[in-house]
């Protein structure tokens, strides 16, 4: 299946990547061949297969309610690349 | 002339002890980024759990609004760009959320009206961004508080309905105990879908009015929105599908511009969560814990305890209220007397300017101790605002408060005795009035001896010793 330039532009847009023309041309071609090649699956009849939300078995995988001690601020704020010793910071993000 | 049709879509936090998907404490306020750890903050690498409550709630909620409880669901990720969301997409249920359809009743001017619900489902609510200057500033305590999310059906089409709907909404969710539904907190918080068509005719486009957080905001968005479409189509316009926000100082709603192009969240299912399944014995088990609702309490209010419907309608509408008269109740056993007393004394104190909210500062067995003493002729209905006052949100006891600020009212007959002589003698025309026959005067000088006593003195002793003193004369 023929991945598009409109397509690659799309999804480089969703995911905020700027892509060179260079990129671009090279991204058509790795999509267009991933798509292809998980073609195959078409040829297996699932109809009978119910459709799958986990490829693992297992369901129910909880925790109680229960409150744990929070990290030191300091400790989770030392990975910002901007930071006041309160809050993360970041540019003016209004929507 | 145009007829609207809204849907609404109701955020509600779950009043849970953690955080939805880590242990850090679920709690309003608190210094920035201090109930965090790297689960909700997004760090890389990180894996949640789910919450077994938050679902429990989520269930709770659908069985109160009459939904289908889901067999089987499961989690989905929500992918879009804002620093609210530090992984860069929300932890949400797409297509097996936990509950679908239902229904609510609500009531307006007498009538009981119903709004279908599409669906209940559970996801993880966002940080703060606060703008300051060139930057925003981000705290995520917030982030990873189990939020609960209710979608109407298009069964709406005023804005007296959407704010009645609300209110009877927010009343189950406090009654069935899964959110202290704080508007002004942000622990409900609701958007609104309008469109509007002539009618008989099909539905027009619909706009999006997000994030309101108060009956008002909701109330005047509405009528905003309605006008606008109105003006847009009259002029020959058309309505454009949109986010809308609403300024609620200015009044006025606004358009999210840019947002189309980047509109397509590539929801895909989360490789960290699994399906959660609930047997049917689950469901029954969260079935039973629900506690009793608005319409049973009226039932036994009325029919049990004697109270007029207009009482129990007015003690039910909130649930701290409701379990405060049942509280009281129980000790002091005079339900009307209670009941005339927290509807007076109590909702006008508890009542806070800007808010839908009543507080309450004073326990059941308080307020029955306040009650009895005013019973039993220690204080007088006027001095109990001053205990109440004295024991509201404090540790107080209202009989050390009598005590404390000397209220106990005065029933020496002979000390009384004379300071009715006293106003009789400084009112003698209202006295002379009261020989004639005209018993009204008899409040007028109760209030007398009232006021020259400053409030100390039992009025009924007073009210019997004016009798007593004028008919001897």
């Amino acid at each position: 299946m023929k991945v598009t330039r409109k397509e690659v532009e799309r999804i480089a847009a969703l995911g905020r990547l700027e892509l060179s023309e260079e990129q671009k041309r090279e991204m058509e071609a790795h999509l267009s061949g991933m798509t292809e090649h998980f073609k195959m699956l078409d040829a297996v009849d699932t109809s009978s297969v119910p459709p799958t939300a986990h490829i693992l078995d297992k369901v129910n995988v909880l925790r109680p309610d229960k409150a744990e001690p929070s990290f030191e601020r300091d400790a989770l704020l030392a990975n910002a690349p901007e930071r006041d010793g309160e809050c993360y910071i970041v540019p003016r993000a209004v929507e | 002339m145009y007829e609207m049709t809204l849907g609404l879509e109701i955020h509600c936090e779950l009043k849970t002890e953690s955080k939805i998907f880590c242990g850090c404490r679920n709690e309003f306020g608190g210094e920035p980024n201090t109930h965090c750890c790297p689960v909700c903050s997004g760090f890389p690498g990180v894996m949640p759990v789910l919450n077994e409550k938050a679902v429990e709630y989520t269930v709770r909620t659908g069985l109160a609004l009459n939904c289908e409880i889901s067999r089987y669901s499961k989690w989905d990720r929500k992918n879009y760009f804002y620093p609210d969301l530090p992984k860069a997409w929300q932890t949400s249920q797409y297509d097996l959320p936990l509950c679908k359809g239902g229904f609510v009743e609500y009531e307006l001017d007498g009538k009981i009206k119903t709004v279908r619900i599409n669906r209940i489902h559970l996801e993880e609510d966002a940080g703060k961004l606060l703008h300051e200057g060139g930057v925003s500033r981000i705290d995520y305590n917030r982030s990873g508080v189990p939020l609960m999310e209710i979608v109407t059906e298009p069964d709406l089409h005023s804005e007296a309905e959407a704010v009645a709907f609300l209110d009877g909404l927010k009343s189950v969710l406090k009654y069935i105990g899964v959110s202290d539904v704080k508007m002004q907190e942000g622990s409900l918080r609701c958007d609104v879908n309008l469109s509007v068509a002539k009618p008989g005719q099909k539905l027009g486009t619909r706009t999006e009015t997000k994030n309101l957080n108060s009956f008002s905001a909701v109330k005047r968005s509405i009528l905003f929105e309605y006008d606008r479409q109105c003006g847009v189509l009259n002029a020959g316009g058309t309505i454009t599908q949109e986010t809308r926000r609403w300024d609620d100082n200015k009044s006025v709603g606004y358009s999210m511009r840019g947002k189309e192009d980047a509109h397509d969240y590539r929801y895909f299912p989360e490789p960290d969560l699994m399906p959660v399944v609930l047997s049917g014995e689950k469901i029954e088990e969260i079935r039973k814990a629900i506690p009793r609702l608005k319409k049973e309490r009226i039932a036994i209010y009325t029919e049990k305890l004697g109270l007029p419907l207009y009482d129990a309608r007015i003690l039910t509408a909130d649930k701290d209220i409701a379990d405060l008269f049942e509280g009281t109740a129980a000790v002091f056993k005079n339900p009307k007397k209670a009941s005339n007393y927290i509807m007076s004394e109590i909702m006008r104190k508890g009542k806070r300017e800007g808010s839908e909210d009543v507080e309450i500062g004073v326990s059941p067995a308080a307020l029955a101790e306040i009650l009895t003493l005013i019973d039993s002729g220690v204080i007088s209905l006027a001095a109990s605002k001053d205990v109440l006052d004295a024991v509201w949100n404090g540790a107080e006891s209202p009989l050390a408060a009598v005590e404390r600020l000397g209220l106990r009212q005065n029933s020496d007959s002979g000390e009384l005795e004379s300071a009715v002589k006293e106003v009789i003698a400084a009112n003698a025309s209202a006295a002379e009035q009261y020989k004639a026959g005209n018993q009204k005067v008899a409040a007028f000088l109760v209030g007398q001896v009232m006021k020259a006593t400053k409030g100390k003195s039992n009025p009924k002793l007073v009210g019997e010793l004016i009798e007593k003193l004028l008919k001897t004369n």
